[in-house]
């Protein structure tokens, strides 16, 4: 007879002394884990829940502007590094981990319209109202822990004049040069008083100015004629322009995909497109109710944000046709820019009501050091979410987001004419001869024209 | 959640047409022969969405793979056995002999307890099988740690002890009393008495779901949910007095077997059985299922022991016990434990093949009869509580030698066993996750146009099987008188309803029409050289 018994001997399976850790042995025999995929549903739907338990996305405000924040700019060089300015023509520079100003550049005599930082993140050029465009020196090394109250002063070194006010300043990567829209599209050089050179088209002011993150010499404009406007410097003349039915308030280029740019426009809605193909867009972003005032990209152009005139801030996905997240509080006002931070991790926002609001990217996202053990946890956890994202339950959670009434209303309205519209047409086609009344696909419905 | 998830099958769906595959989720889709994998997701018509499922399927599966690989190197322990050599046969091995050969620490988990006065008694293990429940028949209760032989508990409740059962873990256990069930801490102290559950038979805890049912001498089946305190459901199952419950570990379906010979198969969801099957042609005195949810073993009053096959509910094999099987009890490894009368057989591979004997057999001292098995997880153990006290029996094999920390852990330590009750309730199911197939849960249904389809499909053919035996019996007489009469009159309407058989028949008549035809046209194109008369004569 040859026979054994399961044995097992206690100091295989305890630890030895008190200070050493438990001991853990698994078996992934299927049949020791029935129901595991009613386990697994459970555990997602929790997790749906505890995310918006621990959605608490507001971590605080940057107050000392006097004045509604017009426009902000990240120092790509210096992660806690932020300028901001404001409509009374005041420039300050925020150390964003202390929520402190560090520096203040006074000058400029009416509201700042425009700012922009070097590559190298040594320079600011600010341009306003004043017709005035100034180049400031960014201090290399500060600290928000030590500023008192008394905040030090900085003077510009210098100062460019111009005709007509300006709205919008860009700086070109890695070298000396920035670009001005306002009346017209100017081009300086650091060294000169003059600019280098002067486009123009069509005889509306420019509102937007962004240079291609890859091609350092395209930028792209937006002007109050509703166009959409591409540039090389290496031309003498303007490359493309798009015209849509409505203006397009401002402009972001993906910063991984950089032939793509989104559009924010003033009927609430973001188009992105790619700069090759100006027929259609990529993609329509919809959910704001009011105009679309600033966008920015996160660094990784997975995703970008948006501020609204209907005081809320929205985080989208680059391909997805709704926000993912929306921000707001009872006090913000409208948004008039955004800024997504340089690791992607918070986003700014600079309102009407004098603040800048720092907000976490992903509202329920455990900031700090994790363990390796919590890690595990949440990448287990966002696991099962997405294999069970689409079941009813966990998307209904997963989805819902609190919106103040009269957006929520203004959204029921804006759904209610869409709907309309569609129906309309869709009646119209059915009386019609067919092939009497052409099916606009929507990427194409809001574009006018493209001009060469 | 809907109800959708547990169907009602009354007999095995007959096989679907192959041009309609019934995809229901990830798992069922099952490939053909000879079948790529990247062809499972044929019907897929989105091409991006394709292939992120493809690549996302290969992951998971690689992945699988290789964790059970790696799983198996570092297995710790392996299973036990019991070989015989040369002429000897291992169901002649007595305890004595077993216990002579094993070591110091194993023999001591055999062993007797001779209770003779309170008997018979139920047994149970709690999950990681460290404490043993005793409950006799006349009050008495008692909970050890039976390896150490430490009583940890001891007392009379002066009423009859019907069941007992652990709840999640060992600081809680069911007790069914003569009148009502009751709750009971470690210590013995009374914590709750169940009054909605009246004289209780049979207790089950389901684990998962923090359930704790109960069959009663009406044979009303009650849900209770443990954690909230809560009454979930209670079934009337108008099949009598009931005694015979059992859970099937794979989806929580709760098996009741009943003395017309049923077994029915139950969820909290439903007021109805999920399933009957008839089993036994007599009452059934006892039901068990397999870890893997893929055997049912029935014992009924005609001495026979059944392996069916719970996914088809078809039997497989028919055993014979020597006297009426009183319990039965399956393994984590599927040994198959038979009590009847003072005798206990274990056979082991008998669920998925027919064999001839036993693996082991033994017979209680003095004709102690039978009561209650149970065997103790994680180990090769399998307790009975019988007319004369407990016996601990080593049976080489049964229990699964590897355990899993998340699931049962042997060595629990105080605060493990508190993290893993927080756990285990963070993780509780929802009572709506009980249904026959668990895996339905987070699949895709088919769309609706492939389900219609597939429905005409079978209720077609259900519908021409039923006409085909209605057309057989019926005999229509040619009866020409009355022709007037309300009833005929009635019958005659019916001539316009479309029926299965009417389908059948107009099927039928434009056959013939057709094949009338043929034969029309294979007249006309006859070889026109022969003259008519001898046309007849023309080879066809």
């Amino acid at each position: 007879m040859k026979v054994k018994v399961i044995a097992r001997s206690e100091e295989d399976f305890t630890k030895e002394r008190s200070q050493d850790l438990q001991k853990v042995f698994r078996n992934l025999d299927p049949s020791l884990h029935p129901q595991e995929r009613a386990h697994e549903y459970v555990r997602a739907v929790n997790a749906a829940k505890l995310d918006k338990v621990f959605a608490k996305p507001f971590v605080g405000a940057l107050n000392g502007h006097a004045d509604g924040v017009s426009c902000m700019v990240k120092n790509p060089r210096r992660l806690n590094c932020l300028v901001s300015a404001s409509l009374d023509g005041d420039i300050r520079l925020w150390d964003v981990a202390y929520r402190r100003t560090v520096r203040q550049f006074p000058g400029h005599k009416g509201a700042v319209r425009g700012l922009a930082i070097s590559s190298d993140g040594e320079h600011l050029v600010s341009c306003g109202d004043d017709c005035t465009v100034r180049l400031w020196e960014v201090p290399s090394a500060f600290t928000g822990e030590s500023t008192g109250d008394d905040v030090d002063i900085i003077e510009p070194v210098a100062t460019y004049q111009g005709k007509n006010a300006f709205r919008a300043v860009d700086h070109q990567w890695d070298s000396k040069v920035f670009a001005t829209g306002g009346a017209q599209v100017d081009i300086w050089d650091h060294n000169r008083s003059e600019p280098i050179n002067t486009f123009s088209w069509g005889a509306d002011s420019i509102l937007s100015l962004r240079f291609n993150p890859a091609e350092h010499d395209v930028f792209a404009t937006t002007a109050s004629d509703r166009s959409i406007a591409l540039y090389d410097l290496r031309m003498g003349t303007p490359l493309r322009k798009l015209v849509m039915q409505t203006k397009t308030n401002a402009v972001a280029w993906n910063p991984r995909e950089p032939m793509n740019f989104t559009a924010a426009n003033e009927d609430g809605n973001c188009y992105s497109y790619d700069m090759r193909k100006l027929k259609y867009s990529l993609c329509i972003h919809k959910d704001h109710v009011s105009a679309v005032m600033a966008i920015d990209y996160s660094p990784t152009g997975r995703e970008f944000v948006t501020g609204s005139y209907d005081r809320t801030v929205r985080i989208f996905p680059f391909n997805g046709g709704h926000s993912r997240e929306v921000y707001h509080t009872k006090r913000m006002q409208r948004v008039f820019s955004v800024n997504f931070s340089g690791d992607a991790t918070y986003v700014l926002s600079g309102s009407d009501d004098t603040n800048i609001r720092v907000w976490k990217a992903k509202a329920s996202e455990q900031l700090g050091v994790l363990v390796p053990r919590e890690k595990q946890r949440h990448a287990y956890l966002a696991a099962v979410k997405q294999r069970y994202k689409h079941l009813p339950e966990i998307n209904r959670i997963d989805r819902h987001r609190h919106l103040p009434k009269p957006i929520y209303k203004a959204n029921k309205l804006r759904h209610a004419v869409t709907e309309a519209e569609r129906k309309k047409e869709s009646r119209k086609r059915a009386h019609s001869a067919p092939g009497a009344i052409n099916h606009t696909p929507a990427r194409k419905k809001r574009i006018v024209a493209e001009v060469e | 959640m809907d109800k959708r998830k547990s169907h009602k099958r009354k007999t095995p769906a007959p096989a679907t047409d192959d041009a309609l595959p019934v995809v229901l989720h990830r798992g069922e889709l099952k490939k053909r022969e000879g079948e790529k994998e990247e062809d499972k997701w044929k019907h897929i018509r989105d091409k991006k969405l394709k292939g992120e499922i493809i690549q996302r399927e290969k992951l998971f599966g690689e992945a699988a793979e290789t964790a059970t690989k790696f799983q198996e190197w570092l297995l710790p322990s392996e299973a036990g056995y019991l070989e015989a050599e040369g002429l000897e046969d291992t169901r002649h091995f007595s305890q004595e002999a077993i216990v002579k050969e094993v070591d110091v620490t194993s023999a001591r988990k055999a062993f007797d307890l001779q209770l003779p006065d309170l008997g018979p008694y139920h047994v149970d293990y709690n999950a990681n099988g460290v404490f043993m429940l005793l409950g006799g028949r006349k009050g008495h209760l008692a909970m050890m740690d039976w390896k150490k032989t430490r009583l940890m508990m001891e007392f009379q409740v002066r009423e009859t002890i019907r069941d007992v059962k652990f709840l999640h873990n060992e600081t809680f256990f069911a007790v069914a009393q003569k009148k009502y069930v009751f709750i009971y801490d470690r210590r013995g102290v009374e914590l709750h008495c169940m009054r909605d559950h009246i004289q209780p038979l049979k207790l089950e805890f389901l684990p998962h779901h923090f359930l704790l049912a109960s069959i009663d001498k009406a044979g009303i089946l009650r849900y209770q949910d443990t954690s909230t305190g809560v009454l979930l459901t209670q079934h009337r199952t108008h099949l009598g007095r009931g005694g015979v419950m059992r859970m099937n570990p794979y989806n929580s379906v709760l098996g009741l077997g009943h003395s017309n010979g049923t077994v029915t198969m139950w969820s909290p969801n439903m007021s109805t059985p999920l399933v009957s099957m008839l089993c036994h042609r007599g009452p059934v005195t006892s039901v068990a299922y397999d870890s893997e949810g893929v055997h049912m073993v029935t014992g009924g009053m005609d001495g026979k022991v059944k392996v069916w096959d719970v996914r088809k509910f078809l039997p497989l094999h028919t055993y014979f016990a020597p006297t009426t099987p009183k319990s039965i009890e399956i393994s984590q490894k599927g040994l198959v434990a038979v009590g009847c009368g003072s005798k206990i057989e274990i056979w082991r591979d008998a669920l998925s093949t027919k064999q001839v004997k036993p693996y082991l057999s033994h017979r209680l001292a003095k004709g102690a009869q039978v009561e209650d098995l149970a065997f103790c997880p994680y180990e090769d153990v399998l307790g009975t509580g019988h007319s004369a006290g407990i016996s601990s029996l080593l049976v080489p094999g049964a229990g699964e030698p590897n355990f899993d920390t998340y699931v049962a852990n042997p060595y629990e330590t105080l605060k493990q066993r508190r993290e893993a009750e927080v756990h285990r309730l963070l993780d509780k199911l929802p009572s709506d996750t009980i249904a026959l197939d668990p895996n339905t849960i987070g699949g895709i249904l088919q769309t609706s146009k492939d389900n219609q389809l597939s429905k005409v499909v079978l209720s077609k053919e259900a519908n021409k099987a039923n006409a085909i035996a209605a057309g057989k019996e019926v005999k229509l007489k040619n009866k020409m008188k009355g022709k007037n009469k309300p009833s005929r009159r009635h019958k005659r309407k019916q001539l316009n309803v479309i029926t299965a058989e009417m389908a059948m028949k107009r099927e039928m008549l434009e056959k013939q029409k057709s094949d009338k035809k043929n034969l029309a046209a294979s007249e006309t194109d006859r070889d026109s050289s022969l003259p008519l008369a001898l046309a007849r004569f023309q080879r066809k």
